[in-house]
């Protein structure tokens, strides 16, 4: 990254007036047309693509002095993608910045969206590697954008197909395709399909940002989102069986942890927030510790 | 219902430049009916066939369907979203190449099942079984549902294309050059089949072929194209058995043949 002393030559949040309108253009028009990838003349930023760029440019284009910023990567904070974005804006736009998912007004992720539900006036902005769903079975630009012009996703479920016929069920667990506001088919970035859920009539604006594929794309607040499937095949979400190791949260997203090199680990919540927040407030999991008995 | 012809074809050209692809060519296709396009290299058969198949816009003239509510269209001024649902539901393109024709990245079973979903099938159970009941039509054994026509010999992929194409039970089919490419015993095989669907299915079909036993073997009548224009049109037999203008009889005797 460039060192502060550039940096602060720069405008708030980074990215000068001009860009930031032409971005936010694009952010006005993804929301008018829920779901669809709308083009934008993608900015370089201070960091590697890999890193989210695409994201990093809607939260800059996005971000007011007043904002508060919550930055997650794979459900933590504490991530050196995480903790790099964050350095980033507080850098260059002097924000308040958060890791409590209800302080946030700004949530930029990476693989997850935070289990404590959103409300209104938050934003999640996703960082996108690939934007678009039909890509893998059509590689043609021209092909798959008339397939979006004209509503031909039968390709969608012939991915789908495949999935059953090799693996006996879906095995798509990642990037799980929507149909959004009854019209788009959308790739919900490579967040695992249990939080697909969670983007249906989210009370939050969700912003989706592709950096080097040049792409923004929206679910305004109160939106349908719906996982496709098969009637024979019904959309599930990954189940876990055993609750939180440290929190003892059920219904939670789980992460394995390794605890040393015999052979033993435990599932703990990936929203690093959350479990700490469950903590705090006295729940204990298996291998937890009372946070008070921990403060004495 | 069958007193009207399906596909009506008036006065179609297509210009390359200064170049003729097709010129003036009309024709009236009948539910149920095999035409033959036969000619050299170059004579504009393929331009036609797509022409008239709207894979290409004709520069003059126009290309009417009788849609099954029985109303003719004017292909050329229909939406594009309407005429790419004609062309995957009610019609089949048979490419002479089937990689131009099928995914070879997805199972034989999604191949043909492909279409099923496009129009809105969600019942994996119910497609697949459709699927493996089209694979036995062309003879390709139910093992080889979820294997990739990658692993297919080039008679395997030409059946599944057709099977593909036929499993939205189309009531037009364009064919181009069916057989080209394939070893002669190959050939006579999947010949078989395609006569045999045909006929089982009241298929009217379009088919462009330089190779005058295909023409003989399935279509009731041909016409022969030289220098972009239809030159002679007629009954197969009659044309095959008794041409009249020199060209084609130039054609049947074998002297011309590739
Ligand atoms: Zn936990």
């Amino acid at each position: 990254m460039t060192s502060a002393g550039n940096l602060a030559t720069y405008n708030f949040a980074y990215l000068d007036e001009q860009t930031k309108r032409m971005i936010r253009r694009a952010i006005l028009k993804a929301i008018a047309i829920p779901g669809y990838q709308v083009p934008f003349a993608s900015r370089e930023m201070p960091m590697p693509y890999g890193w989210g760029t695409g994201g990093v440019q809607v939260t800059a284009s996005i971000l007011g002095p007043d904002d508060t910023l919550k930055v997650i990567d794979q459900g933590a904070d504490d991530t050196t993608n995480a903790v790099s974005i964050r350095a980033f804006f507080q850098k260059v736009a002097n924000v308040k910045v958060t890791t409590k998912t209800g302080e946030a007004t700004v949530i930029q992720t990476r693989h997850r969206i935070p289990e404590e539900p959103l409300t209104e006036g938050q934003v999640l902005v996703y960082q996108v590697p690939i934007p678009e769903p039909l890509r893998f079975l059509e590689p043609r630009e021209t092909e798959t954008r008339k397939m979006h012009a004209l509503e031909e996703y039968g390709l969608m479920h012939v991915k789908l197909y495949e999935d059953i016929a090799r693996n006996g069920h879906i095995a798509t667990t990642y990037a799980y395709p929507v149909k959004v506001g009854e019209r788009y088919v959308m790739d919900p970035s490579p967040i695992p399909k249990f939080d697909n859920p969670k983007m249906h009539r989210s009370q939050a604006l969700q912003l989706f940002g592709a950096g080097r594929e040049k792409r923004i794309y929206a679910i305004p607040p109160h939106t349908e989102v719906v996982s496709l499937d098969f009637e024979d095949y019904p959309f599930e979400i990954q189940k876990f069986e055993k609750p939180c190791a440290l929190c003892g949260a059920e219904n939670v997203y789980l992460d394995e942890v390794v605890l040393d090199d015999k052979g033993g680990r435990m599932f703990v919540c990936s929203d690093t927030d959350h479990c700490e927040d469950r903590r705090n407030a006295g729940h204990v999991g298996e291998l937890g510790v009372a946070q008070t008995e921990a403060a004495e | 219902m069958n007193s009207q012809p399906l596909l009506k074809v008036s006065d179609l050209s297509k210009f390359y430049g200064g170049r003729i692809g097709c010129t003036k060519v009309s024709f009236d296709l009948w539910p149920g009916e095999v035409l033959a396009i036969v000619g050299e290299s170059g004579s504009g058969k393929t331009t036609l066939l797509n022409c008239v198949s709207t894979r290409l816009t004709a520069d003059v003239g126009s290309v009417e369907y009788r849609m099954r509510d029985g109303q003719f269209r004017n292909l050329a001024t229909m939406a594009e979203a309407e005429r790419r649902f004609l062309m995957r539901t009610d019609w089949g393109f048979v490419h002479q190449n089937p990689a131009d024709g099928l995914r070879m990245t997805v199972s034989a079973g999604a191949n043909v099942g492909e279409r099923l979903m496009a129009i809105g099938d969600r019942h994996y159970g119910q497609i697949r079984e459709t699927a493996g009941d089209w694979l036995s039509r062309v003879e390709i054994g139910l093992d080889r549902i979820d294997d990739q026509p990658r692993a297919f010999s080039g008679g395997m992929r030409q059946r599944l294309q057709i099977a593909r194409n036929l499993v939205t039970a189309p009531r037009l089919v364009f064919m181009d050059e069916p057989t080209g490419g394939l070893d002669v015993s190959v050939q006579a095989r999947l010949l078989d089949l395609i006569r045999g669907l045909v006929q089982d299915l009241g298929l009217a079909a379009i088919v462009v072929t330089h190779d005058l036993a295909v023409a003989r073997l399935l279509s009731h009548r041909m016409m022969v194209m030289k220098d972009g224009q239809v030159i002679e049109h007629g009954l197969t037999d009659r044309v095959l058995d008794d041409p009249r203008e020199p060209y084609t009889q130039l054609l049947v005797s074998s002297i011309l043949q590739v």
